[in-house]
């Protein structure tokens, strides 16, 4: 017998009496003011958030850290130069010295300031990670108030990956002072249109 | 009882010496124990989501074996491959075949405490196989050769001071330098590039979805997307019971999981795995490693519920002033006290013992494990078989003999407080450890039976 046969024959003799699988749609839902509790969670947590009008403001911030000679690669449709989709089959040695990546985000929560993040957006996996820098942009209307409600939203399996990102990367392990910008970006700034 | 190598006692003994660092490890882990009541107190139905989550994991408890398959053929869909493995040292050769199939050299692996209970990079390390630890907290102890001593926050039991020296050693970073900034980015700037010249990244797995064939991993570093993303083989190892039934069930424990944990709202990232990128092997390691025993045991297999948040730790007044360490177990704490016993009773027998049933650990935990409980019956169990020790064994004869004869126990009763006034010196010694710490107490002069004949005699 292999051990894929005798983990699951032991479980089969071991396992309790039939448990029945609780729902999971009854918890409460607190929906006033979204956009705002969005924002002091994603704040708290060491992001930075701004709401504007339209695109302008991010294609002006583009320009702007192009300008310094910095890499900055674009994955916002609206945006000129959005070119995150030539990025695919790049190796992460080839992707080290990017220093920001625009992202849109199809989800924000805002019990806990987490956008979701889908691999077709970002164009490529490690983009988010390996970048200097992170901007998402967000709608407006695409802020929910918790995570149930998020995945009645989202559907975890539609691509290969997908992510939740609540702030910029961050440790405490140095005697639990919190450091942000761990191995991931030192930054997140979120546009909220 | 034999002789084990460490005794939790002895390893507390020695952690509480330096009395002021001992103090710190106390307060900091209260001050985190306390963020987590602040994160829960502002969730309103907060115990109905504990009622549930406790719940969804005693249905996978009672389904498990149809839930694995489940997982395992979505998986399989997805292009990823799925291997079971018995125990630890049938999940470290397959993880070894793997590499050695791909001709890896260098792996960097994500935080995984079921790597750290199969001793994976011990393992690799003899087969000449470079591992760096990613998880800063993790790279800080893999650096000072020593074990995390807490499964969410490794280094716990180190100071800034003895990471800046460990790094000056290693990172030949500048001496005496102990800002935390400094010291997390000079570990950026080696760890970036160890996880884009690496060959393979193994991480672990906070929940794998029986619905969907995919998995769940949660950090605030990035190191596990860092690896993952960058290399040409993942490698995800996972215990049995990390299953959950649902995509939908991940909103319940990813509300629970990091306010338990430390207090956040949720990690910085939540990555959901479902299919290898082009050109990217996917492994899946599922292991039992002693999780089927667990299962049959009706006092204990609640305690496969954990999701490794480690509020327990943070709460328990013993594990506050003796440090991971001295558990001795991959898993510290209360949860680990009621894990380890199962995977090894003659060695982890000390570790039921180390708490004082006060029961917090039980009410913080986001699943519901009857923790404190569940210590009482390995109790039970552990003298039972024979574990206890002779010490111990003696003692609960007495106190039996004792208790259950009022004659007996009317003597012993008087001659104990004769002997206390007369020669406190005879109990209080330092043979006798229920006087480390404890001032004695002053002896009545007589038991309440004898007062009460007294007064009454008077009336």
């Amino acid at each position: 017998m292999n051990s894929r046969e005798k983990i699951l024959q032991t479980i089969g003799q071991n396992k309790p009496a039939y448990v029945a699988l609780p729902p999971v749609n009854s918890f409460i839902t607190q929906t006033d003011d979204l956009l705002n509790t969005f924002a002091e969670t994603l704040t708290a947590s060491g992001g930075f958030c701004t709401v504007v009008a339209d695109l302008q403001p991010v294609k002006d911030f583009v320009l702007q850290q192009k300008q310094k000679g910095l890499e900055v690669i674009v994955g916002v449709e609206g945006l000129s130069d959005n070119n995150i989709g030539s990025f695919k089959n790049y190796s992460a040695v080839q992707l080290q010295q990017v220093d920001t990546v625009v992202v849109k985000g199809s989800v924000a929560v805002a019990e806990n300031g987490a956008i979701w993040v889908t691999e077709s957006s970002m164009g490529n996996r490690v983009l988010p990670f390996i970048s200097e820098h992170l901007i998402i942009v967000i709608d407006k209307e695409s802020i929910v108030a918790n995570m149930h409600e998020a995945y009645k939203r989202i559907t975890i399996d539609k691509e290969g990956y997908g992510v939740f990102i609540a702030g910029p990367s961050k440790t405490a392990d140095i005697e639990q002072s919190l450091v942000v910008g761990a191995h991931g970006p030192l930054s997140l700034q979120v546009y909220i249109i | 009882m034999s002789k084990r190598v460490i005794d939790h006692s002895e390893e507390a003994t020695a952690f509480l010496k330096d009395e002021k660092r001992a103090a710190w490890h106390d307060e900091t882990l209260w001050f985190v124990r306390a963020k987590r009541d602040k994160a829960a107190n502002k969730i309103p139905d907060w115990e109905a989501l504990r009622e549930t989550a406790s719940k969804i994991k005693e249905h996978t408890l009672s389904n498990l074996d149809v839930l694995l398959q489940e997982f395992e053929s979505k998986a399989i869909a997805n292009g990823i491959t799925v291997h079971w493995a018995s125990d630890g040292d049938e999940h470290n050769q397959i993880v070894y075949d793997i590499l050695t199939k791909n001709k890896v050299q260098n792996v960097v692996k994500s935080k995984s405490m079921l790597t750290e209970e199969c001793q994976l990079n011990h393992f690799l390390h003899l087969k000449g196989m470079q591992v760096v630890d990613t998880d800063l907290g993790e790279y800080i102890v893999q650096l000072r050769h020593e074990q995390p001593s807490h499964i969410v926050l490794p280094a716990i039991h180190l100071k800034k001071q003895d990471v800046s020296e460990t790094f000056h050693e290693h990172l030949q970073t500048e001496k005496d330098n102990i800002d935390p900034t400094y010291l997390t980015r000079a570990a950026r700037k080696v760890l970036r590039q160890k996880f884009i010249t690496a060959d393979a990244a193994i991480t672990g797995v906070n929940f794998a979805v029986a619905e969907t064939g995919g998995f769940v991993v949660c950090t605030n570093e990035g190191n596990a997307d860092l690896g993952a993303h960058s290399n040409k083989i993942h490698i995800a190892c996972m215990g049995i019971e990390k299953i959950i039934p649902r995509a939908a069930d991940l909103g319940v424990f990813l509300r629970l999981l990091t306010r338990s944990a430390t207090g956040q709202p949720i990690t910085a990232y939540s990555s959901h795995f479902h299919k290898p990128k082009e050109g990217q092997q996917m492994h899946i390691v599922l292991v039992d490693n002693g999780r089927t025993r667990q299962l049959g045991r009706p006092d204990f297999r609640n305690s496969l519920k954990c999701i490794r948040c480690g509020a327990c730790f943070n709460t328990c007044p013993v594990y506050r002033r003796s440090g991971g360490h001295s558990y001795h177990n991959s898993v510290a704490g209360p949860i680990g006290a009621i894990l380890a016993p199962n995977l090894n009773m003659k060695d982890n027998a000390d570790l039921p013992f180390a708490s004082t049933l006060c029961g917090s650990c039980t009410n913080v935990c986001p699943v519901k494990i009857n923790i404190h409980e569940q210590l009482w019956s390995w109790r039970q169990l552990l003298m039972k078989e024979g574990y206890g020790g002779v010490a111990k064994k003696t003692a609960m004869q007495t106190m039996a003999a004792v208790l259950g004869n009022s004659t007996i126990y009317k003597l012993s009763g008087k001659m104990g407080r004769k002997f206390m006034s007369w020669m406190p010196g005879l109990v209080n010694n330092k043979f006798n450890p229920w006087y480390k710490q404890r001032e004695m107490p002053a002896p009545p002069k007589q038991s309440f039976n004898e007062w009460y004949k007294q007064n009454r005699k008077n009336e």
